[in-house]
């Protein structure tokens, strides 16, 4: 259940790398901001969170126009290095005014809804909603690249920037428009995740590092395979513990991502 | 080379030798504190750079050789009852192993990939060592008090520690200039500059790479050692910190990569720029954000740093700014 909406951030974070190869290390922060958003909305205006994730999903998008003019476009061309340290600089802006604003302490989203019973399933009703929501926000995903031309644009930049250009098509807008995708994707997430844990303005963080290993394990850059590796890392969040202690998942989950890297960087669906 | 007649050689050495001396010679507990700090990071920036700079691979997670050094160290000083000397060196030592391992596999892989795969190596290591049983599990090690007896107590026992981590950073700063300015580091700066190029001019690309990378990673791993044994204990979220990994980057960019002296400068300035936002009544609780504000702004503006943008306007500096 919780792997849709880990390959939904996970998405958001592929969908920039396989557009601009950036590593995008705001991403975990724009999660919280997600996390927030919902929250705000919640406990002020009294809006249900499921629907909150539409005004959520905007501001993830402005964020991304924000984030991707003032720090991103300077420095798409320079080396690796620069436009890692440009997003980190970015992620220690939005931490650092979360803390100032928010403090660290945990914040929850008090929204029960019950729980499903199959059987001897128990599933709760949130968890459900949150995985209807990841599938609908990927498929909404899917159709905007394949079948609008926005979409198609995004696509013939990822593939080829320079003959992208030369067909006339504005690369930096179409550039803005994906790296606010990719934000869009996260603040999504971290709105989805909001619902069923407590949250500070800190834990993007982990998810930015499981975002990582998704995304290595579907193959840098693919959307899809984003949604397959999260899936395999919430199966493998799962079943681990039936097995040795719960403090070893993270053990297992970065080996196999050092062991992915290593053995097939291209990841499991192998994106060229 | 004649290194010693060059000015470049001489002039970070004599800066941290006589600032170094000058500390030992107050004996203020205050002062040591705050050149630890710096002098610490100095040297992890440095020994950093000697990867990032010269060859261009991005190690994101390098703060797993301080971290995996240091829980060595510290493991053999508190368990073991090792001197801190010989403790420092086997840190230093298998953290050196641990990379010839690591980057005979992970030195394959280019750019972000590498970089990646760094970060993922930190945290497979946080994770292992939270559930390794001889180390402490998550909650640490600490050093047995009666280990401070042999240096003259706790207080003296700082001192000795301050002066073996002086040397340290002396010694980062040679091995930075000597592998800048021999054979090998040309052969590493060709590797920055193009890999396949360099491969075809009959740079042994993969050896040279591995052997920077142990010497980037066996200081860390002393480094290490000399810290927690400073502080009394460890533990993982304190080793492994991702965090002190990225500013030991920021520091490299502040400064100017792939220069000696940068690193320093980069150290210095950040330090002294935390210290002064923790501090300051307006910004303490933005101190955070201001610093992320300030790096973005270098690397927008001035990508190569401090000692880059003056070798660059100055070019009757660049003997003495190496």
């Amino acid at each position: 259940m919780l792997g849709f909406v880990y390959g939904v951030a996970a998405m958001g974070l592929t969908l920039i790398w396989g557009v601009m190869t950036v590593i995008n290390l705001a991403h975990g922060p724009v999660i919280a901001l997600g996390m927030f958003g919902t929250y705000l909305l919640f406990t002020h205006l009294g809006l249900n969170p499921y629907l909150a994730l539409v005004p959520v999903a905007f501001m993830g998008l402005i964020a991304g126009f924000v984030i991707y003019g003032t720090a991103v476009h300077r420095v798409i061309n320079a080396p690796h290095l620069s436009s890692l340290l440009a997003t980190f600089a970015v992620n220690m802006i939005i931490i650092g005014l979360g803390t100032a604003i928010f403090s660290t302490s945990p914040q929850n989203i008090d929204f029960p809804l019950g729980s499903l019973e199959i059987g001897f399933l128990t599933i709760p009703y949130t968890r459900l909603l949150a995985t209807l929501g990841a599938v609908l926000f990927t498929a909404a995903l899917y159709l905007f690249l394949y079948f609008t031309r926005p979409g198609k644009a995004i696509r013939a930049v990822a593939n080829n920037r320079r003959a992208a250009e030369l067909m006339g098509i504005p690369s930096s807008q179409v550039l803005a428009l994906s790296f606010g995708l990719g934000t869009m994707l996260a603040a999504v997430a971290g709105g989805l995740i909001a619902t069923f844990f407590p949250f500070t303005i800190l834990s993007g963080g982990p998810y930015e590092l499981k975002s990582f290993v998704i995304c290595v394990l579907g193959g840098l850059g693919n959307p899809l395979g984003a949604l397959l590796g999260g899936l395999i890392l919430g199966g493998l969040e799962g079943l681990i513990p039936a097995f040795m202690p719960v403090s070893w998942v993270p053990v297992v989950e970065f080996g196999l991502f050092v062991l992915v890297l290593l053995v097939k960087p291209s990841g499991l669906l192998g994106a060229k | 080379m004649k290194s010693w007649r060059q000015p470049g050689f001489w002039l970070p050495l004599v800066i941290v030798f006589l600032w170094g001396g000058i500390v030992l010679v107050l004996r203020q507990d205050t002062v040591r504190e705050t050149a630890f700090t710096v002098l610490m990071f100095m040297a992890l920036a440095s020994s950093l750079n000697i990867l990032l700079g010269y060859t261009g691979y991005v190690s994101f997670g390098h703060i797993v050789f301080f971290g995996l050094g240091g829980y060595t160290g510290f493991y053999l000083i508190s368990e073991q009852g090792w001197p801190l000397l010989p403790a420092a060196l086997a840190g230093g030592a298998l953290s050196g192993v641990i990379a010839l391992l690591v980057g005979l596999a992970v030195l394959r892989l280019r750019g972000a990939y590498f970089a990646l795969a760094t970060i993922g190596i930190n945290e497979a290591a946080r994770a292992f060592v939270s559930n390794f049983g001889p180390f402490g599990g998550a909650t640490g090690l600490f050093v047995n008090f009666s280990a401070y007896e042999k240096y003259g107590g706790a207080g003296q026992a700082l001192w000795t520690t301050f002066t073996f981590l002086w040397i340290t950073t002396l010694a980062v700063l040679v091995v930075s200039y000597l592998v800048k300015h021999s054979r090998f580091g040309l052969g590493l700066q060709a590797i920055r500059e193009d890999e396949d190029a360099a491969m075809v001019m009959g740079v042994q690309a993969p050896r040279a790479k591995t052997i920077t990378y142990v010497i980037s990673a066996f200081f860390p791993g002393i480094i290490g050692t000399l810290y927690f044994f400073k502080n009394g204990n460890v533990e993982p979220g304190d080793a492994f910190q991702l965090h002190m990994s990225i500013e030991m980057l920021v520091m490299v960019m502040l400064g100017g990569m792939g220069t000696v002296l940068g690193p320093m400068v980069g150290a210095t300035a950040y330090q002294g720029l935390r210290g002064y936002l923790l501090t300051s009544p307006i910004f303490k609780d933005l101190h955070l954000a201001v610093a992320g504000l300030i790096l973005l702004l270098i690397i927008l503006f001035v990508p190569a740093g401090a000692v880059g943008w003056v070798r660059g306007r100055l070019p009757a500096l660049r003997r003495v700014l190496e």
